[in-house]
This record gives C-alpha cells, sequence and structure tokens, in this order.
C-alpha cells in the first residue's frame, strides 16, 4: 500500500489515547488527556499526528435504521458463478445501486461476498429480495441469515 | 419524528462521512445556517436516530492484517445456556461483532488478528473452547465497503 506519510511507531501514549478514543468516540480533547494522563496539548498533537499518518480516520455518526424504520436485516451469503470471466466486477456494480445495501464484503472462503440488505419489515425484504436482489448477475447461490440481535459491534482493535 | 426530507438525508449522510465536522461546517456542506443545522442535528438525535459516533481506525497501519467471519453453530442447543456462551464471546477482545442470527448458523462473528498464525491462535485457544461451541465456518475478508444505506 502506497502512502504519502510513513506510519510513526506507535508508543504507549498513542496506544493508550486510541484505546480512550474507541472507548468512548465522543470524548473531548480535554477529557481524553486527563483520561490518557498527559497535557491537553500534546495530546492534540499525537491526535492529529495520528490523523494525518491515516491511523485515525474521521469518526462516523452511528445512524440507528431501526429509529428510521428499517426493523429487519440480512446477511445475504452469495456464490458466484466464477465461469463468467466479470463477474465479481459486474455483481459489485449492481450490488452498488441497491439502496438498502449497506454492507459489501468479499471473502476467500466458501462463501465468494456477503451482501448486508435493510429492509421495514418481511413483506418489504421479500419484495427486494425477488426484485432486486435476484436480479443481480451471476449468482450461484444465496444463503440468508437473519439478524435476531446484535450483542456486540463496536469494531475495536485490540490495542 | 416527522419523516426525514431530503436536506436530513444529506445531513446523516455528511455525518456518517465525518462526525467530526462543526455545525457550522455540516450546515455549509448541505446548505443550511449554523443555527438550522444545529436544530435538525438535535431533532435527529432526540428522535434516536443518531446513535452515537464510532472511531474508525485503519486496522492495516496498526498491524491487524487479517480480518475473519466466522459462522458459529451452537453443538448441544438446549443444554447449553445462550447466556454462557454470549457472554464468553463478547469478552474475547479481539471479537469485534457477534450477531444472534436464523439461519445455517447461530451466531455470526468477526474477528480480528495480525495475521494468519495469529488468528488460528484465537480460533483455538479463545473460540473453540467457548461454551457449546459446535460447527465453524471461517471466510477470510477481502475487501469490504460501506454503503450509505436507504438515506
Amino acid at each position: 500500500m502506497l502512502r504519502d506519510i510513513d506510519i510513526p511507531m506507535l508508543d504507549d501514549l498513542d496506544r493508550r489515547l486510541l484505546r480512550q478514543l474507541q472507548a468512548d468516540p465522543s470524548l473531548s480533547q480535554a477529557d481524553l488527556a486527563e483520561r490518557a494522563g498527559v497535557s491537553p496539548l500534546k495530546a492534540g498533537r499525537r491526535i492529529a499526528r495520528l490523523e494525518q499518518a491515516g491511523v485515525l480516520r474521521p469518526r462516523r455518526a452511528v445512524i440507528d435504521w431501526a429509529a428510521l424504520g428499517y426493523e429487519v436485516a440480512v446477511s445475504l451469503r452469495i456464490t458466484l458463478d466464477k465461469t463468467a470471466p466479470r463477474a465479481f466486477d459486474e455483481f459489485l456494480a449492481a450490488a452498488r445501486d441497491i439502496p438498502e445495501v449497506t454492507e459489501i464484503q468479499t471473502f476467500l472462503g466458501r462463501v465468494d461476498l456477503r451482501l448486508m440488505v435493510l429492509a421495514r419489515d418481511m413483506a418489504h425484504y421479500q419484495a427486494l429480495y425477488r426484485d432486486r436482489i435476484l436480479a443481480l448477475p451471476h449468482i450461484a447461490d444465496i444463503e440468508a441469515l437473519v439478524t435476531v440481535s446484535t450483542l456486540k459491534d463496536d469494531r475495536s482493535l485490540p490495542l | 419524528m416527522t419523516p426525514l426530507d431530503d436536506t436530513d438525508r444529506a445531513l446523516l449522510r455528511e455525518m456518517v462521512r465525518d462526525a467530526g465536522q462543526s455545525a457550522a461546517q455540516l450546515g455549509a456542506a448541505v446548505g443550511l445556517s449554523q443555527p438550522a443545522a444545529w436544530r435538525r442535528i438535535r431533532r435527529l438525535r432526540e428522535a434516536g436516530v443518531l446513535a452515537g459516533r464510532r472511531v474508525e481506525l485503519d486496522a492495516q497501519a496498526l498491524g491487524f492484517g487479517v480480518t475473519v467471519f466466522l459462522g458459529v453453530k451452537l453443538a448441544t442447543r438446549g443444554r447449553i445456556s445462550l447466556e454462557d456462551f454470549e457472554r464468553a464471546v463478547t469478552a474475547i477482545p479481539e471479537v469485534q461483532l457477534v450477531e444472534h442470527v436464523l439461519g445455517l448458523f447461530d451466531y455470526r462473528l468477526r474477528v480480528v488478528a495480525r495475521d494468519l498464525a495469529d488468528f488460528e491462535r484465537v480460533l483455538r485457544r479463545r473460540i473453540m473452547t467457548l461454551p457449546g461451541v459446535g460447527d465453524v465456518e471461517a471466510n477470510v475478508l477481502l475487501s469490504e465497503e460501506r454503503r450509505p444505506g436507504p438515506i
């Protein structure tokens, strides 16, 4: 991977700051500095350096889809017909056009791809599945996992 | 809450991209004054649509080169309590995501590791020793993109 700026070696302070931020992403610079046991100025400089190096990316707002009326989340595990030469590219391009698809992952393993699909209810899901998902190109097989509950989703790294 | 209008949607997309922006910056991005942007953000927060923030780190740059999705089936359904499995699996630091699912598997996990050898260690020592764990299927993540979703 090419980068403009070399990734600095992380020291204990960097790790402390990132750990605290992961635990509470809404921390102000002052609170973050206090929890990491350094001056706000020093904490600010370190955070700026981590941001510049691309290690710390912009924080993202988390949307509660249920609050917007999307009660159903389904993981679709998809196997493609790899005899078609551009199967992956064509499938990915078409999947990006479905607004209800929130995540697209490709894998090395028994399945080739996974789509996370949101729907308002099962009737909406069924309509999406029939009209949009099954219309995607080069599908050889689909398995669905319906999310019952999410017990953990913090994307934290064990720093 | 009242249904989202196009400005709400634009505001949400902007905050998903970068939640660190001020109300003035967010307003400028979607064509609102600072107070108007702030009022909308407060309304979205109060309606529970904005459910906090997430820190995004470059896992690769921090030495976590491998992400694996696991499908886990429990072996002794009924005899082992789901709570025991859930408590133990959510406590593993390398496990970033735990979803209870219906289908071919009972749980879906996202596991991060330094490399494949490190992943094998996590799998053998931490995952395969979980109470009630049965069949496990692993798929190694090659690429990932997150879409804005239906907003």
